[in-house]
């Protein structure tokens, strides 16, 4: 008898990945820009622990407005981008649908609001379309492989000569329809979190009087404002009931403004000129035909901004992600019914909103008071943010977990009962995320670090559409590639094998 | 058949109900809180002079607020001095009326964290090379348009590389907190703000001081759109800004703030725009 070879075990391929992608991190910290200054924060950070023991609830105006206008978007937005979304999934197996899907969910909502604001001004039509858009796109690519991967025995079964129709209704959507809709319930949790960030460029959210407060040192303010918003997502379970829905849909429909603003000649001063690149404006198309008019304008801007922005924000992304799956691993048994008692678990959950709700721009900045400016406080930011996002859901996956009553305690059960039965899934998480960060790098160009989101909003602060359009779309298309490189990991490491779960 | 005639009347009615509403924007760049309160009586001070309805729309950043000038959502905006450039080159015959007394001479300082060893001095020192930099907003006058010029114009180099690492905080108060708690070493930033912040005590002057201020030049200004005659009658323009010029109510003043309103044309700007072209913020 030979001794056993070694096997390509699944173990083993999980193993190789892991370590693939702490060598890449690790990699990625030589080319980083990273650097601690020694700064003295404790004046500032006085100032901001006195705010938060502070909140002032009272001095910021308008404040249950905002409150229901970041709901409404919120709502509407899901809503809309449900639907649609729903029909794209239909449409899921044309290749051209899906790279659609792909290149309008690459883009960040922030940059959407900032095109769209361009053509319909600070309108409910801006905040809508921000987020149903890109929504659009999540919602597509989930509901697809929902309804894919749901059990096809009922519709193998129908009789002969049933139409398409009630074969769907009644033999396709049955089985999926749980996830579907835990789906939908998470992304509203999503969607108020980013109708909250839409505030950061003037819609009239809870982020626009966050941001105003917390930049001009109103801490007590900030922190009222912040409270709110803590109370809104950890009491979204509560408040959100199917049979309420239609409701709350109607009343979000009834408060927000639709009169907003909207011109032909708007749309084609933005179509025909604006996003024209600068050299062709005036020369018209048949300038493409002549390289030297166009060539140094695209040269400069792909050597100048492109490539270093693409460069950064790599580098950024993949550190951040090493850094969230590591923090994940830590945060989640604060969560789960294996390791903590209740008490704990309540302090657990109420840490993990806390992290998952502050929006990153925020905590960057407290941690650029601290540590100076370079790429560890995005780091930092992100890995916090993403991680206790990761852990809360990993955390309610563990608790489905059965472990034999004779199960080890504390932290063998951590490594040998736990780990193995969540790495796929951790993996599977982690990996969606990255895509998920990338996007997100995009707003942190307080810390002077070039991403590509860093000249996509001074193009847009210059008013030069065209550049920012052209960055936009090479923005889509890295993470389109990510998207990919991301899944083939995935199919190779078979970590689809519960994929209801992978892709929250 | 009857009823959607009404229907079409009445959209119509309301859109040039809409249109005639006299509507204004304000960047929010010393102080954005209470902006509605702030502002709501500015709007009710205008509908009194002119005798229409005068609407304010708050904006969040000047990229927004040139847009809505642009797209006349709004027919009058104060600008910061390149923000009004900017709006006024993308808006045919429209015309800078009216400016604050102070910005006639405003002015940025430069601040330094203690422990850079910086001192006060008539001209930027050149130990500033190989420090960390921030500007405020990307598209503020006072805390990167001016600022930059005047480092450009005494060291000839861009301020990426002059600077180890060029930050943009986004805010005037977040400049001062940053550059006070020493997480950058150099900051510009907006003469006013950095004296209410001082006169509040938000300011640790044992950590930071002013090391440099730059010579004086125009910033905030009235703009207004040069189609509003056409759509309020012959004179309005010139209505519009006198009531601007004779606001001299201590409460409407504060909200800006400013003493008192004066005189502006575009030629005021000029060196704003020449400014702004030579580092490239404007083609």
């Amino acid at each position: 008898m030979t001794a056993p070879a070694r096997f390509d075990t699944t173990a083993g391929r999980y193993r190789r990945l892991s370590l693939g992608l702490a060598l890449t991190a690790l990699l990625a910290l030589t080319l980083a820009d990273i650097d601690w200054v020694n700064s003295s924060p404790w004046f500032e950070l006085g100032r901001i622990g006195w705010g938060m023991l502070t909140p002032d609830f009272f001095g910021v105006e308008s404040l249950a407005s905002a409150v229901a206008n970041t709901l409404a978007f919120a709502l509407l937005g899901v809503a809309v981008a449900n639907v649609t979304g729903f029909i794209f999934a239909l449409l899921f197996r044309w290749r051209l649908v899906q790279l659609f899907c792909a290149l309008i969910r690459a883009v960040h909502e922030l940059f959407w609001a900032l095109l769209f604001l361009q053509l319909f001004g600070l309108g409910t039509l801006t905040g809508l379309l921000a987020i149903a858009i890109p929504y659009t796109g999540i919602f597509a690519r989930v509901y697809a492989e929902i309804l894919e991967e749901a059990d096809q025995r009922p519709a193998e079964l129908v009789p002969v000569g049933s139409g398409w129709l009630s074969t769907f209704a009644y033999a396709r959507i049955p089985p999926a329809f749980a996830h579907l809709k835990n789906y939908a319930l998470y992304r509203l949790e999503c969607g108020i979190r980013s109708s909250a960030v839409l505030g950061f460029i003037g819609l009239p959210t809870l982020g626009f009087h966050l941001e105003t407060s917390f930049s001009q040192g109103l801490y007590s303010q900030a922190a009222a404002l912040l409270y709110l918003f803590f109370a809104l997502i950890a009491s979204i379970r509560l408040w959100v009931r199917p049979w309420l829905i239609p409701l709350y849909l109607a009343m979000a429909l009834y408060w927000l403004p639709f009169d907003g603003y909207w011109s032909v000649a708007t749309l084609q001063q933005f179509l025909g000129y604006d996003i024209v690149p600068a050299p062709l404006r005036d020369a018209g198309v048949q300038a493409l035909a002549e390289p030297r008019l166009w060539w140094p304008w695209l040269q400069n801007l792909l050597l100048q901004q492109a490539l270093p922005g693409i460069v950064n924000t790599l580098v950024l992304s993949i550190i951040a992600m090493v850094a969230c799956g590591i923090l994940t691993l830590l945060l989640f048994p604060l969560v789960s019914t294996l390791f903590m008692p209740r008490q704990g678990r309540s302090t657990g959950h109420l840490l993990l909103v806390v992290l998952r709700s502050i929006p990153e721009l925020i905590l960057a900045f407290i941690i650029l008071l601290v540590t100076g400016p370079s790429m560890l406080p995005a780091i930092i930011a992100l890995a916090l943010h993403n991680g206790a996002i990761i852990a809360h859901l990993i955390g309610r996956y563990s608790d489905a977990l059965l472990l034999r009553d004779d199960a080890s305690r504390g932290i063998n059960r951590y490594l040998f009962e736990v780990l193995p039965r969540i790495y796929p899934q951790f993996l599977a998480f982690l990996l969606y995320r990255w895509e998920v960060i990338m996007r997100e790098t995009a707003i942190l160009g307080i810390l002077g670090i070039h991403t590509l989101g860093f000249f996509i909003d001074s193009a847009f602060e210059e008013l030069r559409f065209d550049r920012a359009l052209l960055l936009i779309l090479m923005t889509a298309l890295v993470n389109m590639a990510l998207d990919q490189l991301a899944r083939a990991l995935r199919r190779r490491l078979q970590l689809d094998a519960n994929p209801q779960q992978a892709r929250y | 058949m009857k009823k959607l005639a009404f229907l079409a009347l009445g959209c119509l009615l309301s859109l040039s109900a809409h249109a005639a509403t006299f509507t204004f924007t304000a960047i929010p760049d010393q102080d954005e809180t209470l902006l509605r309160e702030r502002f709501g009586k500015i709007a009710n001070y205008l509908s009194q002079e002119l005798g229409i309805d005068v609407a304010y729309v708050p904006v969040k950043s000047y990229a927004a607020a040139i847009t809505a000038f642009r797209n006349n959502q709004v027919q009058l905006a104060w600008f910061g001095g390149l923000s009004g450039v900017q709006a006024r080159m993308r808006v045919p015959n429209s015309e800078a009326i009216a400016q604050g007394y102070e910005d006639q001479f405003f002015k940025s300082y430069f601040i330094a964290h203690h422990s850079t060893g910086l001192v006060p001095g008539d001209t930027l020192s050149s130990e500033l090379q190989g420090k960390t930099f921030t500007f405020g907003s990307k598209g503020s006058t006072s805390g990167r348009l001016m600022p930059e010029f005047y480092l450009r114009q005494q060291f000839d180099q861009a301020p990426e590389t002059l600077f180890e690492r060029v930050g943009f905080s986004g805010d005037h108060s977040r400049t001062i907190a940053l550059v006070q708690s020493g997480a950058y070493q150099v900051g510009a930033v907006n003469y006013a703000v950095w004296e209410r912040e001082l006169a509040a005590g938000n300011i640790d002057t044992s950590s930071v001081s002013v090391i440099w201020e730059t010579p004086t030049y125009p910033d905030y200004q009235w703009s207004i759109r040069g189609d509003v005659d056409a759509t309020w009658g012959e004179g309005f323009k010139a209505r519009v800004k006198q009531a601007l010029l004779s606001m001299d109510d201590p409460e409407l003043l504060a909200s800006f703030p400013r003493q008192s309103f004066v005189e502006a044309s575009n030629d005021d700007f000029a060196p704003v725009a020449k400014v702004a072209r030579s580092i490239g913020l404007i083609d």
